[in-house]
This record gives C-alpha cells, sequence and structure tokens, in this order.
C-alpha cells in the first residue's frame, strides 16, 4: 500500500486527485527550474567535493562513515550521484591516477566518470580500477545520508518520499537538514509536511517541557495512524522517563484526541465498506426483487443470469479488442445495454419453455430453476472454458481516492454504488411511471381482472421475468469488474441475494434497497472484530432468526388480501 | 388446551357474574391493515344455542371478523369472549378449536389426499397431542361417531373416495361433517352454500337448523333467500361496524341497510 | 382407491405393511443383497461372473446411505410439505461425528504420531485436544452423537422455524442458508475440525480394518440393515394418525390449525426424526467413504438429495429410495463416460421431472400410481387454467 500524508487541515482535497491533475505541471515547473538555473545553492565548490569523494576510498570504515556524514549534511544535490554509486558498488579508485572514480560497465570496457562533473574522463578494462569496499554499517549509513540527500531533490515526488522517510526514522541527526530542507522547500503542501515530520523530531530531540509541549501541539491536530504511533510512543518513553507531568498529560491528550478522530474516520469508512457491499449486494438482489418479489417466483438461476451479464461484458470487450481497440473505454457503456439484452432475452425463453408451467408450485419453480443454473454453468464452461475470464477495467474505474487517515475509496467501487443507485432509481421509474409497469402491477395484484380488461397476462409475466433477469444481467457487468468472471459467479450471489429480498420485505423495493444496505454495513462492521467469513456466519444466523421474528421481511404488506 | 382450561377456571367466577351467559360476546374489537379499518368498534354478542345470519356487502368485514374470532387476527382494540369467560384475543387457532369453536371457511377446505373417512377421523374430537396421534387406534366408539357423521352429512357412499374427487357440494358438506366431528359448542360458517345447487341450499339450511338445536350457529352468508330458509335473527355488517340486528323482514326494511345494499 | 386404509384399520401394523407392495419389494431386494452382496464379495472367487467386486462394495454402501438420506428428506418434503434445501447439513454432521471417532482410532499411527491429536490438530500447534473432542474414542459415543446432534440442530432449528409460520420457499431459503452458514463454520481451521480438508485418513473401526473386504461388506449389510430399519419407522409414521395429520398439514395447513392440531408440534416431530435418519446416513457413509469434509455441507448437495426423491416419486418412501440410486448410478455414469455431460444431464433433469414426472418414476408405473403423491393432476393446460383461477380468486 502507498502511503500519503496530508499537512495538517483535515478534511481538504485528498492527494491522490491532486496529484493527477497537477502532477505534470509540477513536473515541468521543477525540469524547468533545474535546466535553466543553478540557483539550488552548492554547498560545497568543486574542490571540496572531489577532496571528501577521495576520502571515501580511506582505509577504516570509520573514517569513511565520518566523510559520508559530513557529505550528506549539507544537502548538496550533486553527492547523491556519488554515495549512490558507492551504494551499488560502482565507486571505484582508478589505479592509474589512484583518483576517485564511478564505473560504469559499457559493453566490454568500464568507462570512468568524474564524480564532480559527471562527465565520462576515460574508459579501462576491469583490471584497472579498484572497488572501494563497504560493510553493512556503510550501507545503512549510505542509506539514511542518500535518503535526507533526497530532501533537497530537484524531484518534487523524490523529495516527498524523502520527508516520509525522515517521518518514519525520526533520527535527530538529521533535524538540522530538515530545517535547511524547510528552508529551501516551495511546495506549500511538502513544506506542511516537512514542519510536520520536525515536530515528530523535536518531540523525540526536545530537551525542555516548552520544546516537547510545542510539537505535542502541532501533532495533536493530525489524524493518522502514523502520528497516532509516534506520540503513543512518546507517552511510553515520557512515562518510562519520569517526564514533567503536563507534558506527558499533554501526550495522552494528545493521543485521545488523534484517536478519537482516527475512529470516527474508522467508522466512516466501515460504513464505506458497509455501503460498497451493499451496493453489491443490492445489484445482485434487485432483480430478483421482481421476479421473486412481485412475481413470486423463486428462481434459483437468477445467479446464473448475472453470471451470463458478466459473460456478455467479457465477450463485448472481446469484441471491441477485435474491431474497434481504440474505443475500448466504450465497452462497458456498450456491455450494459447488451447484457440487459442477453440476461433478459434468456429471462424470456425461459420464463415461456419452464417457468409459465409451474405457476402456483413455488418449490417445484425452485428446483426447476435450480436445474436450469447448473445447466447454464455447463453452458458458458463448455463455450468459454472453465478458467476466469479477464475483464479490463476501463481507466476511470482504476485507482483511488486516498485519505492520510488510511481510508481508500476505489474508483470501481464508488461507481458500483452509483451505478446500483441508478439501476433501482430506474426500475422504480420503468414501475411507476410506464404502461408496462403498470400492467404488470395490474397483473401480480389480480390477475384475472387483468385478463379481462384486456392485458395479456402471458405477455406480461414474460416481460416481467425477463426485465427481472436483465437487470441482473446488468449487475452482471458491474459485478465483473470486481469479481472473478468464471461460470461459478452467479452461485456466489444467490442465497445473499435471496437473504436481502427476504430480509427487505418481499414485494417491496424499498425494502430490498435498505435490506441490501443495512446488511452490507452489519457485515462490514463484523468484520474487523469477528474477521471475514465468521462475520458472514452471524450475519446468516442473525438473519435466519430474523425471519422467523418476521417471517415477511422488514416492510411486509399486512392484511387479507396477502395472507390468502 | 391447559393454558385454555385454566383460563376458564381462574376467570370463569368473576366475569359470570357480571355478563348474562352468552356463547360469544365481542366487544369493542377493531382492527386495521395499513390504514385500512377492517372492523370499526364491532360489538355483538351470541347465545348459547342460536343460530345467527351475519350479512354484509364485500368489505363489511365478515371475514376478518371469523379471523379475530378464531385466533388467526389479532384485534388492535376490544375483547372477544366465549362463554362469557374465556379471553379468545390470547389464543392461538389451535387452542380455540379445541375449546370447541369450529370454522368452516368460505372456500370449502377439506384434506383432499384423504378420504372422506380419513377427514373425519382427523377431525374426530381428541388425540390432539403428537405421541398420541403416533399411537393412536381407532376405536369403536371413534368409528361409530364417524359413521353417525357421515349419515348425517349424506357421504356415507364416498366413505373412500378421495376428498379432493368430491363435488364442490359435497365438500361443503364434508367440511360442515368435520366440524361436527370436532363437538364444538360453537360453530362459525362462511358462505357454506355458495356453488350449491337449489335443492343442496335447501338440504343445507336444515341440516343447520338441526345442528343449532344442540350448539350455536354463526353463518355469514350473503344469498338472502337462504337466509329466510335459517328463519333467524340477522345482524348485518358494514364497514366493519354492525348497522343492523333483528328478524330479516325487519331488517330487510330498515332505510341504512337498503342504502348500504342498493343505494350503490 | 384400494380398501386396505379400512382394513388396516382392523389390522394395525402388519396390515400396512402387507398391503404396501413397493415397500415389500424394497425390503426384500435389501435382504436378498445383505446376503448375496458378502457372498458374492467373499465366497466367489474373483474371476467368476458372480463375484461382487471390492470397488462395487464401496459404491453400494455410497448407494445405500445416499438413500438413506432421501428417504428422510421425502418423509418430510413428501408427506409434510417441509421442503428442506439444508438436509446435506444434518447428514454431514452425522458424518463428522462418526468422523472424530474413526480419528481417534488412527491412535499414534498418523503422519506425526501423535497418539492423542489428530493430525491436522499438531499441524495446527494445537497443545490438546478441544472438549467437544472428548469421549470420541469411544465408538458409542460416536453413535449417540450421530443422531443426537443433527437431532438437536432439527429440533431448535425447527422449533424456531415452526412456531414462527415461517413455511413453503421461506422455509427452504433458511435451511439452505443454515447449511451455508455451517459450510462457512466448517471450513475454518479454528473450528477444530479439519478445515477445508476435513477428517479423513481412516485405518480402522472397532479394530476392524476398513480396508479390508470383510469389513467392507460389514458395511454395506449395516448400511441395507439401517435403511431397511428407517423404512420401517418412517412408514409406521406416515401410516399413524400423526402421517395422516402431516398430509394434511401439506395439503392444508390451516384448515388443520383450525381444527384443533398444534401444526408446529407435528413439524416439529417429523423434521427431528428426519434429521436424525439423514444423520444415520452420514455416520455409514464416512467409513465407507473414507472422508468427510465441509464439501457435504454446500447447498448444492442438499438441492441434489431433493431431485433424488423427485425423480423417485416423492411421498412414497420407496421411490426415494429408487431414485437415489437412479440419480446415483447416472452422476457415476457420466462422471466417468463423460464429465462435461453431467451438470447438463442433473440441471435438465430437475426440469424434465418437474414439469413432465410430478410424480417421478414411481408415478409414471400403474402399479404404483395413486398413492399419496401431491402432484398436480391433469396436464399442464389445466393446472394452469386452475392456478390461473385460483389466483385470480385469492387476489
Amino acid at each position: 500500500m502507498r502511503q500519503d500524508f496530508s499537512p495538517p487541515a483535515p478534511g481538504r482535497m485528498p492527494h491522490h486527485s491532486f496529484r493527477r491533475f497537477f502532477m505534470p505541471l509540477f513536473a515541468i515547473v521543477a525540469l524547468m527550474l533545474v535546466a535553466l538555473a543553478p540557483q539550488q545553492a552548492h554547498a560545497f565548490s568543486d574542490e571540496q567535493l572531489r577532496q571528501n569523494a577521495e576520502q571515501l576510498n580511506a582505509k577504516s570504515s570509520t573514517k569513511k562513515l565520518d566523510v559520508i556524514e559530513k557529505m550528506a549534511a549539507d544537502g548538496d544535490p550533486r553527492v547523491a550521484p556519488i554515495l549512490e554509486a558507492m551504494l551499488g558498488g560502482d565507486l571505484y579508485v582508478s589505479k592509474a591516477d589512484d583518483k576517485v572514480v564511478i564505473g560504469k560497465k559499457q559493453g566490454k570496457v568500464w568507462q570512468h566518470i568524474d564524480v564532480v562533473s559527471g562527465a565520462v574522463t576515460g574508459e579501462s578494462g576491469s583490471g584497472d580500477l579498484d572497488k572501494i569496499r563497504i560493510n553493512n554499517r556503510l550501507r545503512g549509513a549510505l542509506r539514511d545520508a542518500l535518503a535526507t540527500l533526497n530532501l533537497f531533490s530537484p524531484d518534487l515526488a523524490t523529495r516527498r518520499a524523502a520527508v516520509e522517510t525522515v517521518m518514519d526514522t525520526r533520527d535527530p541527526a538529521m533535524a538540522p537538514l530538515l530545517q535547511r530542507a524547510i528552508d529551501r522547500e516551495n511546495d506549500p503542501e511538502l513544506l506542511a509536511r516537512m514542519e510536520l515530520a520536525k515536530a515528530t523530531m523535536a518531540l523525540a530531540a526536545g530537551k525542555t517541557s516548552q520544546e516537547r509541549l510545542d510539537a505535542i501541539d502541532i501533532l495533536a491536530s493530525q489524524t493518522t495512524p502514523q502520528i497516532r504511533a509516534v506520540l503513543l510512543q512518546f507517552v511510553n518513553a515520557a512515562e518510562a522517563e519520569n517526564y514533567d507531568p503536563k507534558v506527558v498529560a499533554a501526550a495522552k491528550d494528545a493521543v485521545a484526541s488523534v484517536e478519537g478522530r482516527l475512529k470516527m474516520w474508522q467508522t466512516g469508512g466501515d460504513v464505506y465498506r458497509g455501503i460498497s457491499l451493499g451496493s453489491v449486494l443490492l445489484l445482485a438482489a434487485v432483480g430478483l426483487a421482481i421476479t421473486f418479489g412481485v412475481m413470486g417466483v423463486i428462481n434459483m438461476a437468477h445467479g446464473e443470469m448475472i453470471m451470463i451479464g458478466a459473460y456478455t461484458t467479457y465477450a463485448v470487450q472481446q469484441a471491441f479488442m477485435v474491431w474497434w481497440p481504440a474505443g475500448i473505454g466504450w465497452s462497458l457503456a456498450v456491455a450494459v445495454p447488451m447484457a440487459f439484452l442477453v440476461s433478459g432475452g434468456v429471462g424470456v425463453v425461459v420464463e415461456r419453455l419452464i417457468i409459465r408451467f409451474l405457476y402456483g408450485r413455488p418449490l417445484e419453480t425452485l428446483l426447476a430453476t435450480w436445474g436450469l443454473s447448473l445447466f447454464l454453468q455447463q453452458a458458458i464452461r463448455s463455450i468459454f472454458g472453465a478458467s476466469n475470464r479477464q475483464v479490463v477495467a476501463p481507466d476511470f474505474m482504476s485507482g483511488a481516492i486516498e485519505f492520510s487517515t488510511g481510508l481508500v475509496l476505489t474508483y470501481n467501487r464508488l461507481w458500483i454504488i452509483l451505478f446500483s443507485l441508478l439501476v433501482v432509481g430506474g426500475i422504480a421509474i420503468v414501475l411507476r411511471y410506464t404502461a408496462f409497469g403498470l400492467q404488470m402491477r395490474a397483473v401480480t395484484q389480480n390477475r384475472r381482472m387483468a385478463g379481462s380488461v384486456g392485458i395479456r397476462t402471458g405477455y406480461v409475466d414474460a416481460l416481467t421475468f425477463g426485465l427481472g433477469s436483465g437487470i441482473a444481467g446488468i449487475a452482471g457487468v458491474a459485478l465483473s469488474q470486481i469479481d472473478n468472471v468464471s461460470p461459478n459467479l452467479g452461485q456466489g450471489y444467490i442465497i445473499d441475494s435471496f437473504m436481502v429480498v427476504v430480509f427487505g420485505g418481499v414485494g417491496n423495493l424499498w425494502g430490498t434497497v435498505l435490506g441490501a444496505f443495512s446488511l452490507g454495513i452489519v457485515n462490514k462492521f463484523l468484520e474487523p472484530v469477528a474477521g471475514a467469513v465468521l462475520a458472514k456466519i452471524f450475519v446468516l444466523v442473525a438473519l435466519i432468526l430474523f425471519i422467523q421474528k418476521r417471517p415477511k421481511g422488514l416492510f411486509a404488506l399486512k392484511g387479507r388480501a396477502v395472507e390468502a | 388446551m391447559n393454558t385454555a382450561e385454566d383460563l376458564l377456571s381462574e376467570e370463569s367466577r368473576m366475569i359470570q357474574s357480571e355478563k348474562a351467559a352468552t356463547i360469544l360476546y365481542v366487544d369493542g374489537v377493531s382492527v386495521s391493515f395499513d390504514g385500512f379499518r377492517a372492523l370499526n368498534n364491532l360489538s355483538f354478542y351470541v347465545e348459547p344455542g342460536e343460530l345467527r345470519a351475519i350479512i354484509g356487502p364485500n368489505g363489511a368485514g365478515k371475514t376478518t371478523m371469523m379471523d379475530i374470532i378464531t385466533g388467526k387476527t389479532r384485534p388492535d382494540t376490544g375483547d372477544v369472549l366465549f362463554r362469557s369467560e374465556v379471553d379468545l384475543t390470547k389464543l392461538d387457532e389451535a387452542d380455540i378449536a379445541n375449546l370447541g369453536i369450529g370454522r368452516k371457511f368460505q372456500k370449502p377446505t377439506v384434506f383432499e389426499s384423504h378420504t372422506v373417512f380419513d377427514n373425519l377421523l382427523l377431525a374426530c374430537s381428541g388425540g390432539r397431542r403428537v405421541f398420541s396421534a403416533l399411537f393412536h387406534r381407532l376405536s369403536t366408539a371413534e368409528k361409530q361417531r364417524i359413521e353417525e357423521t357421515l349419515a348425517t352429512i349424506r357421504l356415507g357412499d364416498a366413505r373412500e373416495t378421495l376428498a379432493a374427487n368430491l363435488s364442490h357440494g359435497q365438500k361443503q358438506w364434508l367440511e360442515i361433517g368435520m366440524l361436527l366431528m370436532q363437538e364444538p359448542q360453537l360453530l362459525l360458517v362462511d358462505e357454506p352454500v355458495a356453488g350449491m345447487t337449489d335443492s343442496e341450499t335447501e338440504q343445507t339450511a336444515i341440516l343447520l337448523r338441526n345442528i343449532a338445536k344442540t350448539r350455536s350457529v354463526v353463518v355469514v352468508e350473503h344469498d338472502m333467500e337462504f337466509v329466510r330458509d335459517l328463519d333467524c335473527k340477522v345482524t348485518v355488517l358494514h364497514e366493519g361496524s354492525v348497522l343492523a340486528e333483528g328478524r330479516l323482514d325487519s331488517v330487510q326494511k330498515d332505510p341504512r341497510v337498503i342504502e348500504v345494499y342498493l343505494g350503490r | 382407491m384400494t380398501d386396505y386404509r379400512q382394513k388396516y384399520k382392523m389390522t394395525p401394523v402388519l396390515g400396512w405393511l402387507l398391503q404396501d407392495r413397493g415397500g415389500m419389494i424394497l425390503l426384500g431386494i435389501l435382504l436378498a443383497g445383505s446376503i448375496l452382496i458378502p457372498i458374492g464379495n467373499l465366497l466367489i472367487p474373483e474371476g467368476s461372473a458372480f463375484h461382487v467386486p471390492t470397488w462395487m462394495l464401496g459404491l453400494l454402501g455410497k448407494y445405500l446411505c445416499y438413500a438413506l438420506l432421501a428417504l428422510s428428506v421425502d418423509l418430510i418434503w413428501g408427506f409434510c410439505g417441509i421442503l428442506s434445501l439444508g438436509h446435506g447439513a444434518f447428514f454431514a454432521l452425522g458424518g463428522y461425528a462418526m468422523g472424530m471417532y474413526l480419528m481417534r482410532q488412527i491412535g499414534d499411527r498418523g503422519v506425526y504420531g501423535d497418539p492423542v491429536l489428530p493430525d491436522f490438530m499438531v499441524f495446527l500447534n494445537w497443545k490438546e485436544l478441544p472438549w467437544y473432542w472428548y469421549g470420541f474414542d469411544h465408538f458409542s459415543m460416536a453413535v449417540i452423537m450421530a443422531m443426537l446432534v443433527p437431532g438437536l440442530l432439527a429440533f431448535v432449528f425447527g422449533f424456531l422455524a415452526f412456531r414462527s409460520r415461517v413455511t413453503g420457499v421461506y422455509l427452504s431459503i433458511i435451511t439452505q442458508a443454515m447449511t451455508y452458514a455451517l459450510l462457512l463454520a466448517f471450513f475454518r481451521n479454528d473450528m477444530g475440525f479439519g478445515g477445508n480438508n476435513g477428517l479423513t485418513d481412516f485405518k480402522d473401526i472397532l479394530g476392524f480394518d476398513l480396508q479390508s473386504d470383510q469389513t467392507r461388506c460389514v458395511l454395506v449389510v449395516a448400511s441395507a440393515v439401517m435403511l431397511a430399519l428407517c423404512y420401517l419407522v418412517a412408514r409406521g409414521i406416515t401410516q399413524s394418525r400423526l402421517g395422516k395429520v402431516l398430509i394434511a398439514i401439506r395439503d392444508a395447513e390451516s384448515r388443520v390449525r383450525f381444527t384443533g392440531y398444534r401444526v408446529e408440534y407435528y413439524k416439529l416431530f417429523v423434521f427431528t426424526v428426519s434429521a436424525v435418519m439423514a444423520g444415520i446416513a452420514g455416520a455409514l457413509y464416512v467409513p465407507q467413504i473414507g472422508i468427510i469434509n465441509p464439501g457435504e455441507f454446500a447447498p448444492a448437495a442438499s438441492i441434489e438429495v431433493v431431485i433424488w426423491v423427485a425423480v423417485g416419486g416423492r411421498g412414497t418412501l420407496y421411490g426415494a429410495v429408487l431414485g437415489a440410486f437412479i440419480v446415483n448410478y447416472a452422476k457415476t455414469f457420466f462422471t466417468g463416460v463423460m464429465p462435461d455431460f453431467w451438470l447438463f444431464f442433473l440441471g435438465g433433469l430437475f426440469v424434465a421431472v418437474t414439469l413432465f414426472l410430478p410424480k417421478g418414476v414411481i408415478g409414471a408405473v400403474p402399479a404404483f400410481g395413486g398413492t399419496a403423491g401431491p402432484g398436480a393432476q391433469g396436464n399442464w393446460r389445466e393446472r394452469l387454467a386452475a392456478w390461473r383461477a385460483n389466483q385470480g380468486g385469492k387476489a
């Protein structure tokens, strides 16, 4: 996982999008600065730099260590390549002139690169070069030194990473260097980050209570797990070493306030993940809400309608790759109506061939559609093979919004939440405002009456079932983005879908929506406590008990009509 | 079963002194489904040994009233007392059936996969517990009673016929026969002559009048001719409460009743 | 209709047995098999046409256990209208009880040689046996638990469900959820039942080598005898007044209530009995197959059982046995010859049986037709018309 950290203001625009839009701009500016102006003041003169570099060839590693620290301490960007070469084992002494050079293998010969100018000064065979040896202690020192040097890198991203390293190590020795970096930094965002790093160092290095209190003050306003760890560490140290009670109390308060805010974010994250799971459940269940809820048909092959939708998405994508690779971004947009038509078409055929003969015999319907689901699974397996198929996510669905607090909102989940709401909204409109919706409701309420006022009930049955199946197909398009597209895709959703519909109350679209989201949220709240599998078991058991209590779901219709 | 007996013994003396001996006492019963008021402060009573007809237009609350008396639906408010002493609103269907209230549905419901004989056997009073049913053996007395009932409902020749194969009228009669086997003190009969021929209707009226000699019977019916044949007190329900009560002739002259039946 | 119903009332127990043609045939076959199969395997030399090979013993044993499972499903579905889609759970629990005993029997012959802990516990670094494994070194404990645990689960589950009047498809769905929850639970290593791999590598039962032909013969005969016994029990139940009440519940539940029967107790009784039978089937299955794993809890497995019953003809008991043999033989055949075709066949079977053979194979044979099967009468047009009319009336 990538870690991003933000400056103090909580809840501001997160990094990712910020970077996404402004990064190129910054990169260009940074490049220009580097190319046009040597204003990045060199702390060393060329001569000093060369002298220092020569000393890297000292006999004792202690001496080498001193030199490395001395070279790094000034933040001269030219030092970094030298130390990098040393770390990588590319720093040599030329036997001919006893000078330290960076060696670079070019074919069979070794180029000598001057440590100051970076120019190629000559070449030789490997026998003419003596490698400057390093041990593990030196490697560690080199890495630290490089990390701090990166604070002065012309590249913003490198600097940002360097600040994070400083933050993690919190080596008091780096404090002066960090201060120098702060003086030179002109990116406001990074500057704030640096100040924060300085505060964490000050906390560790601070000698007086006032210094510590000041540092705590800055840190207390943060909301990241990292700062919480810093503060906790400090509290432990403070208690062990009997610091000023005022400081200890302040530190504890700070931990509590960071903790409190983190918890809120945690809860927010759970809610989000719950909604995200809920939207998946909703997509899977909403088609069932029509076939089961409105028609009373138990369609155990509902999951397979979803699966067919997912395979349609795959097939559409394959077609794009063959005929219009450039337009691949449009494949999902085409897949949605296609999946609706394919799954819906299968639904209509199934209704006409099987289900209409089983109306009024729900248990038989259940068995027949289960058989159908096995049949469809095997059919897809025979056509596409048993292995998973890859559906590529379009650009706008990959990536994520990341908050400094550790919350990550992936774009595909956000789109699915949005998409599920759109689908439900669409269904509600179809049911309420279209002639078909009216006929459908008429047929389900009073079949004979509907028939006698001229509604073709068989036709409405077939289309209703087709609608439910088609929506399952649309769900398949969305689920292909987050799940494996395999012949077993649908199996994983069927029990959950029935649970959602039954929980929400059969025949009630809003019940289904609420049922899906509440089940999703409950599940995600249980997960941190009990683990994913146990959470699922708990939810299942709770649902079984719930159905005992309210056999007709949350929003049951009451009265004589439904009891008949 | 036990609960019913307990209730009976505990409350009997207290209430009996307050109210006249009634077999069924419905007082201020209201119930609504999703805002629709099916019964609205419904009150009436039936005396022991009385035959009562209840009429009313569709949606007057006749079936809901039956549901409440037999424990299928719980009222929002109001009391339903059996034999002036047992509060029926606290009991469920099986309890109420075992107390001695039998119900015949609007649509004849018999056990279609069983023979006529077995239908009556199952309805035969006693042996309702699981294990006594498991080890039950038909006694001579039970056989006797079943034969008597078969004669009463004129299905003697059809005793080994599957109930599914009976005609509509025969099913109605079988159901009435099953009620008799339960030996109820109160019979609730919902539209017993729906789908019957004229002569069947006539015979049913005679049958019910005979039954009413030994038990109380409440009949819900649409068919005015049939109600006239029953020759009993009539209660008219409208929008969930009692609109009028009395002999059929006087009720039929009641302007409110005429308005309800003919006005719209 | 025959007049046996009239007759048996005079001659209660033997009466229904003699009148039960299908049952007599079934019991006869089971008896003959119990005698002939061991002879065919142990006494008739290999190479003879009448020799029963060892692999066939395994197959027959499996079919017999499945038949018992199917019988238990028919008892509740065919006679009381309770469609359980979770009966595999009771079967698996019975199997696990027996598997635990067989695990303990391995003793120190496991890979890790621990005298007490089964291999998987050693592998998971468990230090001692969990409390619920205590006593499973006794065969009697395994037998009791194989019946008690499924029975108890069914009793508690049934009590909650039937008391709240959860019926029809709702009940089916929650039974499915129940077995699904158990599936997830048994997949967890923490449960102490071997997780994903389940219990396997059994060595012997009551000291007899599970691999030997003699032991296998005994197990097959035990399965046949158990099937026969359970058939008699089920038959006895369905022919009693209680059985009539069950059928009445299946056909008109509320009428039964208004007649004064406590429907929930009746359902609870038969559901529990059925679960115990399924548990026995599982306990017999495991030593013959040599493994029990969470896969037995899969909802799909439970639904498959239902189709065995439907194929054979529900509401007949012996039909369920027949169905289990037919479908499982077909499965053995197809998965051996053309595995890809098996799911097409099974799926097609579900559809075909519900559409064209509502009374199953038994119902198609005139000599056996007209039993208490609830299948609809008339062809589909009439049924459809009847249903439509019915729907109109209800709304």
